[in-house]
């Protein structure tokens, strides 16, 4: 039992490499930032040319959503990290996880936007187009702020599963929360930094798993 | 005063893959003029209110708002065209996530370009006009039917429209909330609003009426004064469709 | 052009190369596969349980859906991968990929069904309780059925998404199709295994995402949407 908490639970090496997780964590935090937003306009984006009437910016669209949810994200990370290199582009870790989580999310996000735009009715486009309102404004003013409202769990249990992609980006060696944790597991041979970097993971994002699975009995019910 | 029609439909058709919905409509609708239409359903008569502002694309034909052909121009045009053509619907479709005076302010501040003070005074007056000034900060979710369909209509006055057009105004309400919003509908009438008027209330018709307009198969069957379509109709298809709606 | 494909779709490269990513597709199937069964079954199970509403069970639950769905996948393979040993348990790679994903899987599989029991009516429960099914039978013949229809399309999103990461068997050495390709691209010097690693992802996944659609589209017509 000694020896478990030894190796799990070490407090003395856990307050030892604090420093070190914390300044992963801060590494987290800006590629959250990062992704979050890219994702989000990105997805906006894809989502409007979805359901486009037109078809040349609705087909390659949907050709896009459908690839980049096939193509598992690490693999499209190392495709952009290790492959680009061959085609003379260098580009910073930081860069390729940016760039593959933005086509990733993207595809994500715009396939929750789409079904947040097709759950608002027929009837609140004709009011508006009715009353002068141009499509731009139609859809600024009157469909997405209903949209949005009506898959915002959806939003928000994507904007977890984004979070916690971005620990992949330790495989391309950024030093972020998870990378942080496992050289200072790989340091000190003892699992208690992985333990706290856990941890830290469960404070940031139970409390939102919480609130997505409140919210989605409130629309339920 | 000019005495060109305020609203003319020329030659409308409309055709939904096979179908037919209409065929060949002319009617015209003069300044201050309130034409009722009435039909079974399936008459087309919906159809030819939403061609009027091109919810609905017509097929073929014209559509003529105070001389000008809206059926040419481009879309920016047809956004303008649609601020001077109010319209009314089954079902409010008032914006949920916004208060009742926002619903009102949206188009007049984005589509007009009021300020927001103008818009919010204009809205007022609407509001008051259709009695519902006290309700101005509610949602649409606290007000009842009756009161959400004023409000949609305080929405379209509110964008000073030559033509007011109604589709079935008060069939999604309640019996006893029904008299409210043909209040507001008489008390427009009064105030010299042409109207387009699509519903089964046939005793408003017949006392607010200028003129009745009976479609069938979408053709205009028979059109004439409420007391010569209610009181003596000529053809068959009317007889008919009136002595079922009488019961 | 013909550089870009010298260096993205060399074929003698991928003539070489084609039978260890095969080999690797072969490895994330079964993984895959096992991972599918053993997650749902598991998740169904747990929200099943839950219907019995037993308070100490529940709480167990919950915490359980909760914990799986809010830590990210990696961080639990690296720590049993790399930890456990250190409590003298010592697991394969494919043992630890298996057993991360189908706890996450459950997790989700879980919240998932649970919320379609959520959303039958009561009146279907006590149709089924008044005429003498007794509550587990109600639960098996009238409220299950309900559940997991309503569960499809969230569930088979949740799979693809949770499938796909048997990629991350690369990290701890499984030798699945991603590990593969890089293996064969630092052999080689050439990005194409990368390439080939990508097409057959999307020879895998592809017809999932295609069942996914399906699925939604028909939930969609049911609502008359």
């Amino acid at each position: 039992m000694q020896s478990i908490t030894d190796q799990f639970f070490n407090l003395t090496i856990m307050a030892k490499t604090l420093p070190l997780m914390l300044s992963g964590l801060w590494m987290t935090a800006q590629l959250c930032a990062a992704v979050i937003l890219l994702g989000l306009v990105g997805g906006l984006l894809v989502a409007l040319a979805n359901i486009s009437p037109r078809a040349w910016l609705r087909i390659p669209s949907i050709v896009f959503t459908d690839i980049f949810r096939a193509l598992p994200p690490l693999v499209l990370l190392i495709f952009i990290y290790s492959g680009l290199p061959f085609a003379g582009v260098e580009i910073s870790p930081f860069a390729a996880v940016a760039l593959a989580f933005l086509l990733n999310n993207s595809s994500y996000y715009a396939e929750v936007y789409r079904a947040g735009i097709l759950s608002v009715g027929k009837g609140q486009w004709e009011a508006a187009r009715s009353t002068g309102l141009t499509k731009a404004q139609t859809l600024s003013s009157v469909v997405l702020p209903q949209a949005i409202r009506n898959v915002l769990p959806d939003l928000l249990s994507n904007t977890v599963e984004v979070v916690k992609l971005t620990s992949l980006a330790s495989v391309v060696s950024l030093s972020e929360l998870l990378y942080n944790a496992n050289m200072a597991r790989s340091i000190t041979y003892n699992a208690s930094p992985l333990v706290l970097a856990a941890l830290i993971y469960l404070v940031i994002l139970w409390p939102v798993v919480r609130l997505v699975s409140r919210f989605q009995r409130k629309l339920a019910a | 005063m000019n005495n060109r029609p305020m609203l003319e439909i020329v030659s409308l058709q409309k055709r939904f893959g096979e179908n037919l919905i209409l065929r060949d409509i002319n009617l015209k609708v003069a300044r201050g003029e309130l034409v009722f239409i009435i039909g079974p359903s399936g008459s087309g008569k919906s159809t030819m209110l939403r061609c009027c502002n091109r919810l609905e694309e017509p097929s073929e034909g014209d559509i003529i708002l105070d001389g000008r052909n809206i059926m040419s121009g481009t879309s920016r045009d047809l956004d303008q065209m649609r601020l001077k053509v109010g319209m009314v619907f089954q079902g409010f479709h008032l914006y949920p996530h916004m208060s009742v005076l926002k619903n009102v302010t949206l188009a007049q501040r984005k589509a007009l370009g009021r300020s927001a003070d103008e818009a919010n005074a204009r809205a007022m007056d609407m509001l008051d006009r259709v009695g519902l000034a006290e309700k101005a900060n509610a949602m649409p979710s606290e007000l009842s039917g009756g009161q959400q369909q004023r409000v949609a209509i305080a929405r379209s006055l509110a964008l000073d429209p030559l033509v007011m057009l109604f589709d079935e105004p008060t069939s999604a309400l309640d019996p006893e909330l029904v008299g409210s919003v043909l209040a507001v509908m008489k008390d427009l009438k009064s105030k010299g609003m042409t109207m387009l008027v699509v519903s089964h209330e046939m005793e408003f018709a017949r006392e607010t009426a200028d003129r009745v307009v009976f479609m069938d198969g979408g053709v205009i069957v028979e059109e004439g004064a409420p007391e010569e379509i209610f009181g003596a109709p000529k053809a068959d298809r009317t007889r008919a469709f009136l002595s079922r709606v009488r019961r | 052009m013909q550089n870009f494909l010298q260096t993205f779709f060399n074929t003698k490269v991928m003539a070489q190369y084609l039978p260890d990513i095969l080999s690797g597709m072969l490895v994330a199937i079964w993984i895959g596969l096992a991972v599918v069964v053993a997650g749902i079954a598991g998740g169904l199970a747990l929200a099943c349980l839950r219907t019995y509403r037993i308070r100490a069970c529940n709480v167990f639950i919950i915490c359980f859906a909760d914990i799986f769905r809010a830590l990210p996948p990696l961080v639990l393979i690296l720590l049993l991968y790399f930890g456990l040993p250190g409590a003298g348990i010592r697991l394969s790679g494919p043992m630890v990929l298996f057993i991360v994903l189908a706890l996450t899987l459950a997790a989700f599989a879980e919240e998932i069904f649970w919320a379609g029991f959520a959303s039958i009516e009561k009146g279907q429960w006590e149709a089924g309780i008044s005429t003498g099914l007794g509550f587990s039978r109600t639960l098996i013949y009238v409220a299950l059925p309900q559940a997991v229809r309503l569960a499809m399309p969230p569930l088979v999103n949740r799979v693809l998404a949770i499938t796909k990461m048997t990629a991350l068997g690369s990290v701890i050495g499984v030798s699945e199709i991603l590990s593969a390709a890089t293996t064969a691209q630092s052999f080689s010097g050439s990005a194409t295994p990368l390439s080939m690693a990508a097409i057959a992802y999307l020879i895998l996944f592809l017809p999932l995402v295609f069942v996914a659609r399906m699925v939604e589209r028909r939930q969609d017509m049911r609502r008359g949407r």
